[in-house]
């Protein structure tokens, strides 16, 4: 049996294992900690930032900082609120987001966290940029005008060779995702359906299958994200 | 003392959000009692004929006329809410946003499936129209905007909600449900 690590969140006293990251630590102690590009078992990213949370006055990401012995965690502060706020609108500004006419509406991550922070409207100018879709592949549909560059797909899915299914292509503003168009030639329905779920936007869509239930029953409709966890004060 | 009055327009939107506040069913009866209506489709003025308490504007700027109506709301409103998408964030107008408009008139009344006999090539120039926007732009973007209803539409119960907040001056809590993208 490992020792657990003591540490606390908002003061409130959690376990964690050894080695285990922040993110995951308050997850497992019904602290939710918002996030979009961490999936539970995949290798960490730290690249969407809205899992920063303050330790020792110094704001980390809870999903690449692991635990330490006695550290206390502070999430639910306004200051860290109105930075996740923040990072939400700049995320939508940057990308083109028009919520109703996209098949992930009501299932977005993205989405989901501006309804729990209830975003009104960002506070930056909106950039509309000029992305290209890839329609290419018979079972996925790339709309990199929802894409938030948050490499969940590229670090999740691998054929039996271990070859990604998903990769960066260019650099800085350019950057941009893209499909191994042979190793993904034959996707099963099956597979289609995980990789559009595991993508937290709708920059992954499986074909043939779009706005499949009504609005009211998706699953950010009633219920905000992470309210299985924690419900919204 | 005079009830608040209201003014509403849509600008480039589809109307969709001014039947968003219809919805608000019987709720209208009760609301006429609250406020006035100035220039708006509610009532059909169709210029403002006073000063108004609260402007709703639906729809973004595509051309100069939008322009024009927005600033008019923000001269003779105290206070101007964005309501919808498009209002917020341009919405399916703005979906040209980064397409050349030569090319959008081109695809529009040149090289488009369901252009018909328009052999001479003619772009429409009466100086009558508008002339249409470089790309289309937020409500925000152009005049200041005091509140925002998401939501395409928003939800009636939001819209009511915040138009009962603006009136009665009462703290605005709304229930996760009302607030909406799509």
């Amino acid at each position: 049996m490992s020792e657990k690590i003591k540490f606390t969140i908002d003061g409130k006293q959690c376990l964690a294992k050894k080695g285990q990251n922040v993110l995951d630590a308050a997850l497992e102690n019904g602290v939710y900690i918002p996030f979009l590009c961490h999936v539970k078992g995949v290798k960490q990213a730290g690249s969407c930032r809205i899992c920063n949370v303050k330790v020792a006055g110094r704001t980390m990401t809870a999903c690449t900082t692991p635990v330490a012995p006695g550290m206390e965690v502070e999430n639910d502060i306004p200051e860290l609120h109105d930075l996740r706020l923040a990072i939400i609108e700049a995320l939508f500004v940057e990308g083109n987001h028009f919520c109703p006419s996209c098949e992930k509406s009501g299932n977005c991550e993205l989405q989901a966290l501006a309804y729990r922070y209830q975003m009104m409207v960002p506070r930056f100018p909106y950039s509309f940029p000029q992305k290209e879709i890839d329609a290419s592949n018979s079972k996925i549909l790339i709309d990199r005008n929802r894409c938030v560059l948050c490499k969940r797909c590229i670090r999740s899915f691998q054929d039996d060779q271990g070859r990604n299914l998903f990769a960066f292509k260019s650099r800085g503003h350019k950057v941009e995702i893209n499909i191994d168009k042979e190793c993904a030639v034959n996707l099963s329905d099956e597979l289609a359906q995980e990789i559009m779920d595991v993508c937290p936007v709708g920059a992954l869509i499986r074909k043939e299958k779009g706005f499949n239930e009504p609005i009211g029953t998706r699953k950010y409709d009633k219920k905000p994200i992470g309210s299985e966890i924690t419900s919204v004060v | 003392m005079s009830k608040p009055i209201v003014a509403t327009t849509s600008l480039a939107g589809c109307f969709g959000c001014h039947m968003s506040l219809l919805d608000i069913d019987e709720r209208i009866l009760e609301l006429f009692q609250l406020v006035e209506f100035n220039k708006s489709p509610i009532d059909d003025i169709k210029t403002f004929t006073k000063q108004c308490d609260i402007g709703l504007i639906e729809g973004g700027c595509c051309n100069s006329e939008n322009i024009h109506v927005l600033k008019d709301f923000r001269k003779n409103c105290k206070i101007i809410v964005s309501v919808g998408e498009c209002a917020i964030m341009g919405g399916l107008p703005a979906l040209r946003n980064g397409i050349p408009v030569k090319e959008c008139l081109a695809e529009a009344y040149l090289d488009g499936p369901t252009v018909g006999n328009n052999t001479e090539g003619i772009l429409p120039n009466n100086e009558e129209l508008p002339m249409i926007l470089d790309r289309v732009y937020p409500c925000h973007e152009v005049v200041k905007v005091d509140y925002h209803l998401p939501g395409c539409p928003p939800r009636a119960d939001l819209i009511w909600e915040a138009l009962v907040a603006l009136v009665t001056g009462n703290e605005l809590k709304l229930p996760y449900e009302v607030v909406k993208f799509d």
